[in-house]
């Protein structure tokens, strides 16, 4: 009998679709409806950092080179007060074989589905990691499907998703192209559904450990050059992942006093699931618009516990403007003969501005960069931008208004950050887990975990909770 | 041009044969059968689905036709494009971005 696929039956089957395609029960981790095992989730279920490097060592994943981008570094020196602007490293992640940091959390997961026996895999989302599934993939032999949100209902694309579409299709990938809308999800567990494919979902405990070397690698080619740790560490924050393994990663290499610091492009006022909004903005991935509801409420992914959990690791959480990492994307390839990104350039446009607070014998480590490509492309998606209606123009990046404009640096000085507040997003994911699990009253094993969770103590934890007006 | 309806790109040939590489599109949900927690705008339009496969018979543009995907899966949908190409490109120049060259490597050569 032909399986009843109508929207709200497949949602009533999405746990048992998810269980099965991802061969982990999450059950054993729970401890409470708030609390669950997260290392021990970690440790069981993902594998350790030495399993890791292994695996990727055969996928031909890491190991990339830490480059020192002098250029920049002076730049920044001549905008900073004297003695101030820290060194700039950043790690080359583009040498992956399908060019971003994404092979890495790939890896992992195919290597996992491969040992478990599925035919194939799934993935599904727009950004770098579904071309690394792909090539992944094709390594080991796993058929492999993804799912991407490429258009509007104009059936019109940002130029990045369709490079994206087109790199899955050259690794021999099934291509499923939708208009835009959250129901991708019950797409997805149809899909998994009829395949009997594996889930390689980003938020598994196998992805996350797969970024864990990306951490740990930095730390150790920063300490064999520099002979010390780096101040900051700065990290692309989308769906957390890549903040989540890198800072485990950091820990794992003992580099206890390194800064996590987050940063996304800022895109403010734009809803993600809005089709008009769709094709205003340049940046598919990095973005605010990702970064605080992934970072304020971890659990509304294709998981039943996300893996990876930003709040957890970050000390500090910064935005840039689209036109910021435009003109960094420019200045990387003008001045450091390096072409890449734009969207993984965030960071950088994020390190230029950390970097000018911290003195010049300071180091700060921009963790990835991303392969450039047709429709990867700062022209590309400027010329994109201008056609939807935005406004692109030299200025003062402070007159930026996501899906209005676009405002190129006049000059270098210009690239700031602006700060987010973390205590108000910690108060914002206590809210979600109390809130979203039903929970009525709080214990003590519950607070200790979301103290955890949010990086800070019981007291901060008790105190929002007693301010929302929870029973403890 | 980065702004392209992939629907309006005119395929040469308008009548595939078995075998033929081929897009096809469907409607996923109708408007009406979207989730209430959406954006009022995009409750108004359809979610649709294109994909790509070899035909597995013949057919005519507009027309249902079945294809098997790079996953070997069988899937119905109205032939929508023969051949399908990417025509995304590295984009026209960019005025705004075209100084920013010259203007770093004058600051650097002043700085030293």
């Amino acid at each position: 009998m032909a399986r009843d696929t109508s929207y709200d039956a497949v949602m009533e089957r999405r746990a048992e679709i998810m269980s099965k395609a991802l061969g982990l029960d999450y059950d054993e981790f729970v401890i409470s409806d708030i609390a669950f095992d997260y290392e021990g989730m970690m440790e069981r279920a993902g594998y350790s950092l030495e399993e890791v490097r292994k695996i990727q060592a055969e996928a031909g994943v890491g190991n990339t080179p830490l480059l020192e981008l002098r250029n920049i570094t002076d730049l920044v020196r001549q905008t900073s007060k004297k003695g101030y602007g820290a060194r700039i490293l950043v790690k080359d992640e583009a040498a992956n074989p399908s060019g971003s940091f994404k092979d890495r959390r790939a890896s992992v997961s195919i290597y996992h589905a491969k040992k478990l026996g599925y035919p194939g895999v799934l993935a599904a989302t727009s950004g770098n990691y579904v071309a690394a599934v792909a090539s992944q993939a094709a390594r080991k032999n796993l058929g492999v499907l993804t799912l991407q949100e490429v258009f509007d209902s104009r059936h019109v694309g940002q130029p990045e998703i369709i490079e994206k579409s087109r790199k899955c299709e050259a690794y021999g990938a099934e291509v499923v192209q939708l208009t835009v809308g959250p129901e991708l999800f019950y797409v997805s567990l149809i899909l998994l559904e009829e395949t009997g494919y594996f889930n390689a979902s980003l938020y598994s405990p196998f992805g996350i450990s797969g970024v864990e070397t990306l951490g740990y690698e930095l730390i150790e080619q920063v300490r064999s050059k520099y002979g010390k740790d780096p101040a900051y560490v700065v990290v692309t924050h989308a769906g957390g992942g890549n903040v989540t393994g890198t800072a485990r990663g950091v820990l794992k290499a003992g580099a206890k006093a390194t800064k996590i610091i987050g940063a996304s492009v800022d895109l403010s006022g734009l809803h993600m699931a809005s089709d008009n909004d769709f094709n205003k903005k340049s940046f598919t991935t990095g973005h605010t618009g990702f970064g605080v509801p992934f970072a304020t409420w971890p659990d509304r992914t294709d998981v039943p516990k996300n893996a990876a959990r930003p709040l957890r690791y970050l000390d500090r959480y910064v935005t840039v403007t689209q036109g910021e990492v435009f003109y960094v994307t420019e200045a990387l390839a003008q001045v450091e003969g390096l072409e890449r990104g734009p969207a993984g350039n965030t960071s950088l446009a994020a390190a230029i501005a950390l970097a000018r607070e911290l003195p010049e014998d300071e180091i700060v480590v921009v963790q990835e960069t991303e392969y450039t490509g047709a429709g990867k492309h700062p022209w590309a998606q400027l010329d994109f931008a201008k056609q939807n209606g935005i406004i692109v123009k030299r200025g003062d990046p402070k007159e930026n208004v996501p899906g209005k404009n676009i405002v190129i640096p006049e000059d270098f000085s210009q690239i700031s950050i602006t700060e987010m507040d973390l205590n108000r997003m910690r108060r914002s994911y206590i809210r979600n887990a109390v809130e979203r699990n039903k929970v009525e009253i709080v214990t003590e094993k519950d607070i200790q975990f979301l103290a955890e969770d949010t990086k800070t103590v019981a007291e901060f934890v008790i105190s929002i909770l007693r301010d929302l007006g929870v029973n403890l | 041009m980065c702004t392209q309806i992939y629907s309006e790109v005119i395929s040469v040939t308008k009548e595939c044969k078995k075998g033929d590489w081929v897009e096809i599109h469907y409607i996923v949900l109708e408007a009406r059968e979207r989730t209430g927690d959406i954006p009022e705008d995009t409750q108004k339009v359809p979610l649709e689905c294109w994909i790509k496969g070899w035909a597995v018979e013949e057919g005519s543009l507009g027309e249902k036709i079945t294809i098997e995907t790079p996953a070997h899966r069988h899937v119905e949908g109205t032939l929508t494009r023969i051949n399908p190409e990417y025509t995304h490109t590295f984009g026209p120049y960019a005025r705004e971005l075209s100084t920013i060259g010259e203007e770093l490597r004058k600051a650097l050569k002043e700085g030293n």
